[in-house]
């Protein structure tokens, strides 16, 4: 039997994040990396840990045998308590069956059993798609003093990019009175976070109910949030100021790491009180060699860097051999990059091989294209891959090539031969 | 493989010639490499040949090592059966807490030597870096019955003869039993090295132990190996990869160094047995667009924005603009302000040095700062 707590988290870690193209096929979102060692996911873990939530349930569906891998018992981000910690929570087989998560409320709802458990009074719901630093206290404060039954967090946008996100319109006091999901014409340019703090047996009464309707898309946004707001709920907003960046697309990812290599970055990773804990790989120092030229970039334990690296991002345990150039990139761990190969404006997934003499993407002002190659892509000497192209995870340039050649031209002999039958 | 083999760990080693690197902090403690301490290299070792009961012996200094090896979660040997066992000096009847020497050490340790269920010892010093499992030399041990076996390594010819300090060199004979011991010779015409590391059985170690502490003498090597060359079964097993000693403050800046060579850390780190530590949450190295750097180990958490060659910069070092490092080795959270110039030196840890300081030293005698001072 657990102790009762005041807050518990639900972290939503199960969508597939199309959007992030091959990056994605075989995990997922929350399991992408950032900022060389860093997870989409360490960011709301590791602000639950410092705003001292030490439950949170991770709700995982697509994909999650590398977020299951990361998250383990918890322990890199001191979630491997005796009275709480992380909890993995798939979906799973119950009496009559059971079924895959339908939506994120419904993924909440599925497991009000493990809530309850805790009988906790808030209910902290938030999504593994941002990059933020935030304390969570400010938000749960806001929402005990107003008594709230829900209060969302709300970042402001440009007014322009506002339809691309969930907005929320206010009165004066930051009561919501509406809200809409991808508005083409924004009255409001406050976007939602992704980040909910909810009155807990509030939200159980809605979810239950929502649970029995046949035409719900158990969605928080486009269900439950509408239903509590036609029921006169008290529903507010709570302004977020600091750095907050969605980076469910290949761009805003790019970006978004790219900022990093400004002087006075906008999201201070070096900040002691509030660092963003990860799984660290054991792994010696990275080694810059005589011939390297490295300047404006990221570089992360166990590289060998013997070419060159310009504003680019490197995780841990890669290779840049001699005469290599990476420009612009972002290079994710254990990648190996052969003499005099090009990288620029690319995005490389994990254990990815690139060969001798090999161009992969094309110089920013050329093309402004992302190149993106999937996870333990083989690309033999010489190869190209031309901007903007994605190469699918696990596959082999060159010989692959081949083997389609080689087939077609089976095929093409079958056909001959039944031809002249 | 070797399950049936505990190690034992001496941390204890005073050694005037590391000066104030030592002063504040156990040999074994000694930062390494951009990342490590001395001692991960001898628990790694122990780890990877699937030992898992290691007791450290700590003697004088032992807080920084206290810190770094915590319940030895990092090197997986947080157990409910046997792990990781820190083993501190206190004071008994029979002794005083002090200890002069490994007997010493182990005479004051024997409630865990007796306890340990191994029948093998791996007994290993902490000032020496190497990466080996210690299968072979076991089984060496066990098919020459010996009752003690000695890791060496030959000194390469063109260190053949110089003058070495704090060394033990040895001779073999025909039989394989060791035949001569000089400690700490001006000059040597023997090229084998002890490592001092050594298999013992666990009960012949107690015995010895025991006999020795008896006749008042304080010393595994100079006393009991010495002592016991003719009546026991001495012999030595070679180590054909690399040996880091760490014997004085100029060894301490030439192994690091060496490190430099990408072969060597492939070899020390990269193979399928690695070297583990204790990890802390660093951000990954950033270079700005004024930075130029050259053969250098550099750690995470470095911000750097001058010029750097041929150093070793361990976590959260800050090189300003216009700061020039050459030859250096910079512990963490160094902090060279803008525009300084440092060649041949070594800082300890949070170390500062103001805009324009100039420190100049020479490959014989590196310049030392202090931990936490400002220059």
């Amino acid at each position: 039997m657990y102790r009762k707590k005041k807050t518990v988290a639900m972290l939503l870690a199960g969508g597939q994040g199309s959007r992030l193209g091959v990056l994605t096929t075989r995990r997922a979102k929350p399991a992408v990396t950032y900022g060389g060692k860093y997870r989409i996911i360490d960011f709301p873990l590791s602000n639950c840990v410092h705003s001292g939530i030490d439950t949170v349930g991770v709700l995982t569906q697509y994909q999650p045998l590398e977020l299951n891998t990361y998250i383990g018992t918890g322990s890199p981000w001191d979630l491997d308590t005796t009275s709480g910690g992380a909890f993995v929570l798939p979906p799973f087989v119950k009496g009559k069956g059971g079924k895959w998560y339908s939506g994120t409320a419904n993924a909440i709802y599925q497991n009000t059993y493990f809530i309850d458990q805790f009988n906790p009074d808030t209910l902290i719901v938030l999504s593994g798609d941002h990059i933020y630093k935030m304390n969570y206290n400010w938000l749960i404060q806001a929402h005990l003093e107003k008594q709230a039954d829900a209060t969302i967090a709300v970042i402001p946008v440009p007014i322009e990019e506002a339809s691309r996100y969930g907005i929320m319109n206010t009165d004066k006091n930051m009561r919501i009175k509406e809200f809409e999901e991808k508005p083409e014409h924004p009255k409001n340019n406050l976007a939602s976070m992704g980040v909910y703090a909810f009155n807990w047996p509030t939200l159980r009464e809605y979810l239950a109910e929502d649970a029995k309707d046949d035409h719900s898309t158990n969605d928080f946004g486009s269900d439950i949030i509408p239903t509590m707001l036609k029921n006169d709920c008290k529903l507010y907003a709570y302004e977020f100021k600091g750095y907050w960046k969605d980076v469910g697309t290949i761009r805003s990812l790019w970006e978004s790491n790219m900022e990093l290599l400004q002087d006075k970055p906008p999201l201070n990773l070096y900040d002691d009180p509030w660092r963003i804990f990860s799984r660290n790989p054991n792994e010696p120092p990275h080694f810059i060699s005589k011939d390297a030229h490295v300047r404006n970039s990221i570089i992360s334990e166990g590289c060998y860097i013997y070419g060159t690296v310009e504003n680019s991002i490197l995780s841990s345990g890669i290779t840049v051999e001699k005469g290599a150039v990476i420009r612009d990139s972002i290079i994710m761990s254990d990648v190996y990059v052969g003499e005099k190969s090009s990288v620029e404006m690319s995005i490389i997934d994990e254990d990815v091989h690139i060969g001798k003499a090999c161009t992969i993407g094309a110089p920013q002002n050329e093309s402004g294209k992302i190149a993106v190659i999937g996870k333990r892509v083989v690309i033999k000497n010489k190869e190209t891959i031309t901007a903007g192209t994605q190469v699918d995870a696990e596959s082999i340039l060159s010989e692959a090539r081949k083997s389609i050649q080689g087939n077609e031209k089976e095929n093409r002999k079958r056909k001959e031969k039944g031809g002249a039958k | 493989m070797i399950r049936d083999a505990f190690g034992l760990i001496f941390t204890g080693e005073q050694n005037v010639r590391l000066r104030e690197l030592v002063e504040l902090r156990a040999v074994g403690a000694l930062p390494i490499g951009g990342r490590y301490r001395i001692i991960d290299f001898p628990i790694s070792n122990m780890v990877n040949s699937e030992i898992r009961n290691v007791g450290v012996i700590t003697n004088r200094n032992y807080h920084s090592l206290m810190d770094h090896l915590g319940s030895g979660k990092s090197w997986d040997l947080s157990r409910k059966n046997d792990g990781l066992f820190i083993l501190t000096p206190y004071a008994n009847r029979e002794n005083l807490g002090i200890y002069r020497g490994w007997l010493d050490a182990m005479k004051g340790s024997m409630d865990y030597l007796r306890r340990a269920k191994q029948e093998y010892c791996i007994l290993s010093a902490s000032h020496s870096i190497f990466n080996m499992v210690f299968d072979d030399m076991m089984r060496y041990h066990i098919e020459s019955e010996a009752d003690i076996t000695i890791l060496y390594n030959k000194l390469s010819n063109e260190n053949y003869s110089g003058v070495r300090y704090e060394d033990v060199r040895m001779r073999f004979g025909r039989d394989g039993r060791l035949k001569q011991l000089e400690i700490n010779p001006e000059i040597s015409s023997l090229n084998l090295l002890c490592m001092d590391t050594f298999i013992i059985r666990k009960d012949t170690l107690i015995y010895l132990v025991e006999e020795s502490v008896a006749q008042g003498w304080h010393y595994f090597v100079d006393d009991l190996i010495r002592g016991n060359m003719n009546r026991l079964k001495i012999v030595g097993y070679e180590h054909k990869g690399y040996v880091g000693r760490m014997h004085s403050v100029e060894s301490y800046f030439d192994v690091n160094m060496e490190l430099l060579d990408a072969n060597l850390q492939k070899e020390l780190f990269q193979g399928s047995h690695r070297i583990y530590t204790k990890v802390k949450d660093e951000v990954p190295a950033k270079y700005t667009a004024d930075a130029t750097v050259s053969n250098c180990i550099v750690a995470n958490g470095c911000i750097i924005e001058g010029d750097v060659a041929n150093s070793v910069l361990f976590r959260g070092v800050y090189v300003g603009k216009g700061a020039v490092i050459r030859n250096s080795i910079l512990l963490p959270n160094t902090e060279v302000n803008n525009n300084a110039e440092l060649e041949y030196v070594i800082t300890d840890k949070n170390v500062s040095l103001r805009n324009r300081s100039r420190l100049v030293g020479d490959r014989s005698f590196p310049v030392f700062i202090r931990k936490g001072a400002t220059v």
